[in-house]
């Protein structure tokens, strides 16, 4: 217990690292407002526009999207909870290399995925409070095709405002994620060693 | 997660089979009205992983080189204007839809839409209506029958059409025997439209052919991730997305036990 304690707050403290404030001002755990949300979408949103309407080659594309995902989103709890009740039993060193392996593989993979959407245009539409985070709808036009939903749920749990989940058309990132490694690691027979080794080249 | 994965599993008809019916039948013969919400109810799994395969093989051997060589082919203007002349023909089929559903605001916008496009789209061949804020308002009788209140039932891979449920099957069945244009047309132009819509998705898969491809050939279980990608677009799609859907990962212990380790971060580090 008090081993997974340690690694659970290693862990924790690796994500909250950055965003000292937090502990400075615990008053400002929960002070994420909509405006604030809706900022650091808008950030998100800059940036994608400019990298889609960049007309630079795919690799550059995905080396940039990879640089948004880092910066904005907070992937070792999309990568936590993509693993569920199996990340209980990890060591923290296990789960520093599961969280960084996943951070590469969910990278490339859904960096790859934003080429389909250049040519297009996202554009910010409002925000809301659900729970204890914080809706951010956007709409995405592409070319030939009718306008979209994107959404993101934006948490300052970790300690800085990210995202933790981008949902397009209805389908979340982190949940189809929960059960695409759910799978593999069934294939691995819950080997959690090789289930990392290979999300290193997967993606 | 595919980007407008929709446009391609959305349950509209790549190619059309009599096998099918025998599926819907199938599929049909005991509707299960206890699915909830973000729960997957697939009775059939042993079936569908079977279909499944069929659809890869088909989608291996057959529609993906056909897509392939039809998006290089074809210049892509001429793709849009058949994408956009398909698009117009399912205009009154989605009316007939909105009808049904008491959808006034739906209609009116179809019925704006097909007089704009077919005038001034010259027969549907471009889109003015959307250049004018007429967005697409699209629907099926699956659809309808959700508003109807008919329950989602089993989870279904169709042969051909992929993903689906009971609910969306028969509505697949209904919106093609009843569909006002192939009614009205006469029998050589009927088939017009069939072709413009098998094109349509075929310039669908070749345009979105890195995320197809990621879902079918480089997901560990193709089935699963095609099931639930296909799930969780067309719940949402019918029902909007409310905020109960959405789990709080950061430890909302009633929604997400699993993560009840985020409980509250901030203790543990204060500690």
């Amino acid at each position: 217990m008090s081993n997974t304690m340690t690694s659970r707050r290693r862990f924790l403290g690796t994500t909250a690292a950055a965003g000292s404030v937090a502990l400075l001002l615990p008053g400002m755990a929960h002070a994420l407002t909509d405006a604030r949300a809706r900022a650091l979408i808008d950030q998100v949103v800059a940036d994608i526009n400019r990298v889609i309407s960049s007309g630079q080659p795919l690799s550059g594309m995905i080396r940039d999207f990879e640089r948004i995902f880092e910066r904005y989103a907070d992937v070792p709890i999309i990568a936590r909870s993509a693993l569920g009740p199996d990340a209980r039993g990890l060591s923290g060193a296990q789960l520093n290399a599961y969280v960084d392996a996943f951070k590469g593989y969910i990278t490339r993979k859904y960096g790859k995925r934003f080429n389909e959407f250049k040519g297009g245009q996202v554009t910010v539409k409002d925000a809301r409070k659900v729970k204890t985070f914080h809706e951010v709808r956007t709409t995405v036009k592409l070319r030939g095709e009718a306008p979209f939903e994107v959404n993101f749920l934006v948490s300052d749990r970790s300690g800085r405002d990210l995202f933790f989940d981008m949902i397009i058309e209805g389908i979340s990132l982190r949940l189809s994620e929960k059960e695409e490694i759910g799978a593999m690691l069934d294939r691995r027979g819950g080997n959690i060693n090789q289930l990392i080794q290979d999300l290193r080249n997967a993606g | 997660m595919p980007l407008s994965f929709k446009h391609t599993f959305s349950g509209k008809p790549v190619l059309w089979s009599a096998v099918v019916c025998a599926s819907f039948l199938s599929a049909c013969a005991a509707p299960d009205t206890t699915v909830s919400r973000g729960t997957i109810n697939d009775p059939y799994e042993e079936q569908n992983r079977g279909t499944h395969e069929f659809n890869r093989s088909l989608d291996k051997v057959l529609v993906r080189p056909t897509s392939s060589t039809y998006g290089t082919a074809i210049p892509t203007g001429l793709q849009d204007s058949i994408g956009h002349f398909s698009d117009n023909l399912s205009l009154p089929g989605d009316a007939a839809n909105h009808i049904l559903q008491g959808n006034g605001e739906g209609l009116g916008r179809n019925i704006l839409r097909f007089a704009i496009n077919t005038t001034l789209g010259i027969g549907g061949l471009f889109d003015p209506a959307s250049q004018m804020g007429l967005e697409r308002s699209k629907t099926d009788f699956g659809e309808t029958l959700y508003v109807w209140g008919v329950e989602e039932g089993a989870y279904v891979e169709l042969p051909f059409f992929g993903p689906s449920t009971s609910r969306d099957t028969v509505g697949l069945v209904v919106d093609y025997s009843l569909d006002p244009v192939r009614l009205l047309l006469p029998t050589p132009e009927r088939y017009i439209s069939t072709l413009a819509m098998v094109a349509a998705r075929l310039g669908d898969r070749h345009t979105y052919t890195a995320t197809i491809d990621s879902v079918l050939y480089e997901s560990v279980d193709s089935y699963t991730q095609a099931r639930s990608l296909y799930l969780q677009n067309r719940r949402y799609e019918l029902g909007g997305r409310s905020q109960d859907d959405y789990d709080d990962p950061y430890g909302d212990a009633d929604s997400d036990p699993y993560d009840s380790a985020y409980s509250d971060p901030y203790e543990d580090l204060n500690e």
